[in-house]
């Protein structure tokens, strides 16, 4: 066991798999000897050289592109786009390609690539280093949508997903990165796609969240417990496929239910959940569903602390459906 | 054609339209020339007959090869068997020559349960697993990238393969192209671009998608040579295609070949060329028929007797009908095959989906055995 940050586990992840499955080749903007812009794959390269890490012209469609051949190719490619805002120019092949190949080959052909990609805002990054695209994603049948919160998830699920004989996206809470610490185990472990992580347990409200919305819940649900608001919280942590039975289970343990985002509320990952819920579990709703998002905006720069939800955002929702 | 000295400007040619020698020919064996006749017209035979089909209503879609049955089978023929061939809508019958059967072919254009692809692409998206012709989107220019990262692995596997990537003149103002182009310059991988420039992306013109009216200059830009070729002298398209694959294989890097032909008919089944080009244009390139021109220069050769080719015709028309017959009588598509391949296992919340959707079928009769329900 090692006491890591986010950032760091995720370097264990890169540098466990590289370590044993010599096809896991790295590749991306800066993630060479800089180590990338956020030290994701700090010194990969000088241990496994420059021909398993190494920089790429700059261009996302580019680097997603020749990710799909050397998947279709027999190498593992872990693709990082350096902020997830700078995706889109990708979207075409993660999309119409990555997503679809195993479909429309009738399975003769896969491209079991990971993308990981830096989400979401607190960094005072702007509208272009800040955005949390997962809904865009999660629309995308094919493709697998991670979302890690604590340094214990990061490095197993990215072990996974590597490991994983499809295409998965990996989004990685920028702002998380240095912001939480954790024992992670030393080698190789996986954490199972598909499942949720209950983070607290609790019998009046349910939270359902992800990324970094996992720690403002968590405290939310501590200030609802001195009211005596006993606050269930879970970390979704896989999107896509989604483990729709755990949280139809969370929303019936409790019938009281609140999913907290950083994405805008319209077509957000929100309103799947509330959906979910409606159509599967309405009977045992007490209260309507409350959805504490971003708003339906561009993401602001010197505003975006009250665009994020926070405690007190969370905390409001949580009181709200607790006392409907 | 020598790679050293890369003339962007002269375009490479061994056999004239009239079928005589415009240089002197490599020493090649008759039957190898013979079978390579036999390639271009199978090309013709099978678009001729899906063409018909798709007007009798009975497959939905064709994008005819007709004109540039040499750019295929000329370059194509260059690759040898570990090569891969990354395609767009017109490299069918390409594919016929390395390896994919023809019953799968014919499968694939009537999308039909014996379809590798499982009917889950529409009319004209080959694909061939065992020679090496991925499954291609309906997206231009995004197998080009793919070609390349498929080339860097192959590289990095120390594999002695040589990435063949096709597309048309208009997939060289997309993104893929300028992306995959560009990496495999700097990655100096083991792949030939090959730009089938056929005069028109649907209904607009080569001289209307880009500045650049010598296309192969565009390879200068990405640090790797560019060549021009007649591509409807089969012989030049096979010898220049050659020269750039050993070249790739020896580690000398990436090249590209802009392949001069032209598209004969629409786009596709589905387009009115009448629309927007003149018939001159299009009774010009008639008059100089690849297959026309290598059959005179195979029949002055002696390879062909004179009718003999006529006799070849008719035996692959005879193949192919047969072929078409056998597949009209495929069996209906499994129901499962909605949800299956979207990944490897098939997911809960999709098993749900088929479940619902499946007590609908039933109730109107709509499933076959082997369409059950799954377990959640």
């Amino acid at each position: 066991m090692s006491n890591l940050t986010l950032i760091q586990a995720v370097n264990d992840a890169l540098h466990t798999t590289m370590q044993a499955d010599p096809s896991v080749h790295v590749l991306g903007e800066d993630v060479g000897k800089k180590g990338g812009v956020f030290l994701a794959t700090e010194n990969l390269t000088n241990e496994f050289g420059e021909e398993r890490c190494f920089n790429t012209p700059l261009s996302e469609d580019g680097i997603v592109g020749t990710a799909i051949g050397m998947a279709m190719n027999g190498l593992k490619p872990v693709a990082e786009i350096q902020f997830q805002d700078f995706i889109f120019p990708a979207f075409d092949q993660i999309v119409s390609e990555a997503a679809k190949l195993r479909y429309r080959s009738g399975g003769q052909y896969t491209a079991p690539l990971v993308i990981r990609t830096p989400y979401g805002g607190g960094i005072r990054g702007g509208l272009y280093h800040s955005q949390s695209g997962e809904a865009y994603f999660c629309h995308t049948p094919g493709l697998k949508v991670v979302i890690p919160s604590t340094p214990h998830d990061a490095k197993g699920l990215l072990i996974s997903a590597i490991e994983d004989p499809d295409p998965v996206l990996f989004l990685e809470p920028k702002a998380l990165y240095r912001a939480v610490k954790g024992e992670v185990p030393e080698g190789h472990y996986t954490v199972d796609l598909s499942t949720v992580r209950e983070v607290r347990a609790g019998k009046d409200v349910t939270v359902f969240c992800y990324g970094a919305m996992v720690p403002v819940a968590e405290k939310a649900a501590e200030a609802a417990a001195a009211q005596g608001i006993d606050t269930r919280v879970i970390d979704l942590r896989t999107l896509l496929p989604l483990d729709e039975e755990a949280v139809l289970d969370a929303a019936r343990s409790t019938g009281r239910v609140v999913v907290v985002h950083e994405a805008p509320r319209f077509c957000g990952f929100g309103a799947e959940i509330s959906a979910l819920i409606a159509e599967h579990a309405i009977e045992y709703m007490e209260a309507p569903v409350a959805r504490v998002t971003g708003f339906d905006t561009p993401f602001p720069n010197t505003l975006e602390h009250h665009y994020l939800p926070d405690q007190r955002r969370v905390l409001d929702a949580i009181e709200r459906v607790a006392h409907y | 054609m020598t790679v050293d000295s890369p003339s962007t400007s002269i375009r490479y040619r061994l056999l004239e339209e009239d079928g005589s020698l415009a240089g002197e020919l490599p020493a090649y064996e008759d039957p190898w020339l013979r079978d390579l006749f036999v390639h271009l017209l199978r090309v013709r035979c099978v678009d001729q007959r899906m063409l018909k089909l798709q007007r009798a209503g009975r497959i939905g879609f064709v994008g005819s090869m007709l004109g540039q049955e040499a750019s295929m089978i000329g370059t194509g023929a260059a690759l040898r068997e570990q090569d891969w061939m990354w395609s767009g809508l017109r490299e069918g019958g390409a594919a016929l020559m390395r390896g994919l059967p023809l019953d799968e072919y014919v499968a694939q254009m009537f999308c039909n349960s014996n379809d590798t692809a499982k009917g889950r692409q529409m009319c004209n998206h080959l694909q061939h697993k065992g020679s090496h012709y991925p499954s291609w989107s309906s997206v231009i220019g995004t197998q080009i990238p793919h070609g390349v990262g498929a080339a860097f692995a192959a590289k990095r596997r120390g594999s002695d393969e040589v990435h063949g990537i096709y597309f048309g003149d208009g997939a060289t103002s997309s993104n893929g192209f300028h992306s995959g182009m560009n990496f495999a310059g700097v990655w100096k991988v083991p792949a030939v671009f090959v730009c089938v420039h056929n005069g028109w992306a649907i209904s607009v013109p080569s001289s209307a998608q880009t500045a650049q009216s010598d296309y192969s200059k565009k390879a200068l830009a990405y640090g790797m040579p560019g060549y021009r070729v007649d591509g409807n002298d089969v012989l030049a398209c096979y010898e220049a295609m050659k020269v750039l694959v050993e070249r790739a294989r020896a580690g000398e890097g990436p090249s590209f070949l802009v392949v001069e032909t032209y598209r004969l008919m629409g786009h596709s089944s589905s387009d009115d060329p009448t629309k927007y080009r003149d018939a001159d244009e299009v009774a010009g390139w008639e008059g100089r028929d690849p297959i026309q021109r290598f059959r005179t220069f195979l029949e002055e050769r002696g390879v062909l007797a004179v009718g003999e080719a006529d006799s070849i015709e008719a035996e692959l028309l005879a193949q192919i009908d047969a072929v078409v017959h056998a597949q009209e009588a495929a069996p209906p598509m499994a129901l499962r095959s909605l949800v299956e391949d979207v990944y490897a296992e098939v997911p809960r919340h999709l098993r749900r989906q088929y479940n619902a959707f499946l007590r609908v079928a039933e109730r109107y009769g709509e499933a076959q055995r082997g369409d059950g329900a799954f377990p959640l």
